[in-house]
């Protein structure tokens, strides 16, 4: 857990970049530290890790103060990405990562062993990138070394500058997703900086979101989203705040986990009278496997032809998918209902955007009664 | 210059005793410059003002002593010498003068390699934790010796040519044939003074580009870049 204390800083030349910020975020969350370039949110993540000095209150680790730390000890306790990324051009991908079990004195099979797990879990083969320089890797494959690094000597908290700032927008979209997973797992207690509304939304278990130096509000997406305290919240969040909470709300949570099937080789008439008793208009074709492999409207079913003659592309929602991105999907395919599913295309229920409205709709609520 | 020949080819040992003699001055000298000038040069990189104003100063004192003329800074040098009751004569005031020389570019290549490393790297290791120390040796000398090298490259070759001077104050060397040949207005000595000494520039860098290639990280090398 960590708690900032009434934290100030007045830079020497007068700048007074954070004023009186007090907030706590519990073990095993992400809080995105949210604002307007030149807010204060840096300035402020830098204090936890001490690389700036607090000139006034206190930061405390688990009920430590920070300030009666050593302050390399500290540093050494804390993962640390920056935008930049800053890896060493010198070192190996390998040698990146075992930065801090170096300096924190591991041995070299547990550090080897340590690298290898991280670029497993980076999706990142060890044989293939560990003794690669970072000058020999794409700018998505150096931003995951540098989350990896920052995971290096496995520490429970993790300090992060815009991990994924320097990086096109698609890429970016799937590293965040990728992080995502990886946090469900290890539960890290993280600070994330962003300026990014969407980025906020879609990491964020709460969002601090900084104005000026002051924290102005700090909650849950949704209650920032549907619950504004005051203007200057209201106009950051935006006037398309419906649509920045589709990224709040995944597949998996408003799917309907059943979905009509047939096989690729039934006979067409067959498969529509079976459509016409039960009322309904789509239903998904699946191979012996179980995986989707496309889907049929009622009306394209005629004639004395086999399913697979008249089904239409396999367009699917990933499971983990946010709603933002189904949508998309159902804009691009044209279609009102979309099947859901798992990575190896295993069909795992549908979605529509019935489902969809009713959701949103609901959520708006929630963040209005809390 | 049929007459030069007939030196190398009938006193070989004479020019490779001067050859010799020159290279030694020049090793002293560099060597003595690179103890002085890569520490004065990390030192003078630190942060805060104190350290950029004398840092300041260092740089520019340097870079005037470079811009006194060879001959004047042998000068210079035996004057001082004498006047505190040294030897004014020989090795010791050459390799003196020499040093001054070599000094800026080993100097000024370390201070700028140093601060030109990516803040953002510094910044990500001292966040990870690394003490001073150990940002320096781990983080900033690998990335700086390219550009350290590249300096003592410099270094190295403009004293190889201004030790030349050197026998003017009776240190020896390659100057020895020129100084000898101007007194005797024997061209054939000139030529194989100045020739064996723009020689041995080329030659040593060469050389040097070879020693900077080989010591540069592997990852910062061109061909991994791409
Ligand atoms: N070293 C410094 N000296 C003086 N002022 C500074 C210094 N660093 C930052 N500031 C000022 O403090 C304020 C907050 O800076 P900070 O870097 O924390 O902003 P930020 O919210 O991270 O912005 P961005 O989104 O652009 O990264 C800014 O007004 C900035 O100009
Ligand atoms: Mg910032």
């Amino acid at each position: 857990m960590i708690r900032l204390d009434k934290v100030s800083k007045v830079y020497p030349d007068g700048t007074r970049a954070v004023i009186d910020v007090s907030f706590e975020v519990p073990d095993g969350e992400l809080c995105v530290l949210l604002g307007p370039s030149g807010c204060g949110k840096t300035t402020s993540m830098k204090m936890i890790n001490r690389l700036i000095p607090i000139t006034e209150g206190e930061i405390y680790i688990d009920g430590k103060n920070t300030g009666e730390m050593d302050e390399n000890e500290l540093r050494r306790n804390i993962g640390y990405a920056i935008q930049d990324i800053g890896l060493f051009p010198h070192m190996t991908v390998g040698q990146n990562i075992e930065t801090v079990p170096v300096l924190k004195g591991w041995s070299k099979v547990e550090r080897a062993k340590r690298a290898e797990e991280l670029l497993e879990l980076m999706g990142m083969p060890p044989g293939e990138f560990k003794n690669k320089y970072p000058s020999e890797l794409s700018g998505g494959q150096r931003q995951r070394v540098g989350v990896a690094r920052c995971l290096g000597a496995d520490p429970s908290l993790l300090l992060m500058d815009e991990p994924f700032g320097a990086i096109d927008p698609i890429t970016r979209v799937r590293l965040q997703g990728e992080f995502l997973k990886i946090q469900e797992v290890l539960k890290k207690t993280i600070i994330f900086v962003t300026h990014d509304i969407y980025e906020a939304i879609k990491m964020g278990d709460k969002i601090a979101l900084m104005n000026e130096g002051r924290l102005v509000q700090y909650g849950t997406p949704a209650e920032l989203l549907y619950r504004p305290e005051n203007e200057f919240v209201e106009s950051f969040v935006g006037a398309d705040r419906a649509l920045k909470g589709l990224q709040l709300l995944r597949v998996k949570e408003i799917m309907t986990d059943t979905a009509p099937t047939a096989k690729p080789d039934e006979k067409a008439e067959a498969v529509r009278a079976r459509m016409e008793q039960e009322g309904i208009d789509w239903l998904a074709v699946v191979d012996i496997g179980g995986r989707f492999v496309g889907g049929v409207n009622r009306l394209d079913l005629s004639g004395g032809r086999t399913v697979k003659e008249v089904m239409s592309p396999p367009a699917a929602a990933p499971v983990d998918a946010v709603l933002n991105e189904a949508i998309s999907l159902m804009l691009g395919s044209g279609l009102n209902t979309l099947a859901v599913v798992d990575r190896d295309r295993k069909l795992l229920g549908v979605l529509t955007f019935d489902a969809i409205r009713e959701a949103l709709a609901k959520l708006g609520q929630r963040g209005e009664d809390q | 210059m049929r007459d030069a020949w007939q030196i190398l080819v009938r006193r070989p040992e004479v020019v490779l005793d001067r050859t010799l003699e020159h290279l030694q001055m020049v090793g002293i000298a560099c060597g003595i410059a690179i103890v002085i000038g890569v520490p004065l040069g990390i030192f003078i990189s630190g942060k805060g003002k104190r350290r950029q104003a004398i840092a300041d100063t260092v740089l520019y004192v340097a870079e005037i002593a470079m811009t006194v003329p060879s001959i004047a800074l042998f000068g210079f040098v035996m004057a001082i010498l004498s006047s505190l009751n040294l030897p004014s004569l020989g090795l010791p005031p050459a390799i003196i003068a020499l040093v001054i020389y070599a000094q800026l570019p080993i100097l000024r290549n370390t201070y700028t390699a140093i601060r030109g490393v990516d803040p953002a790297i510094i910044e990500s290791g001292r966040g990870m934790g690394m003490s001073e120390s150990q940002l320096l040796f781990k983080v900033k000398l690998p990335l700086a010796i390219p550009v350290i090298m590249a300096g003592l490259r410099t270094s190295v070759v403009a004293t190889i040519a201004i030790a030349a001077i050197a026998a003017l104050i009776g240190a020896g060397g390659l100057g020895w044939f020129i100084r000898w040949g101007l007194r005797q207005y024997r061209m054939d000595l000139i030529i194989v003074g100045s020739v064996s000494v723009a020689i041995i520039g080329i030659l040593f860098d060469v050389l040097m580009h070879r020693v900077e290639r080989w010591v540069t990280p592997k990852g910062l090398k061109r061909s991994v870049r791409q």
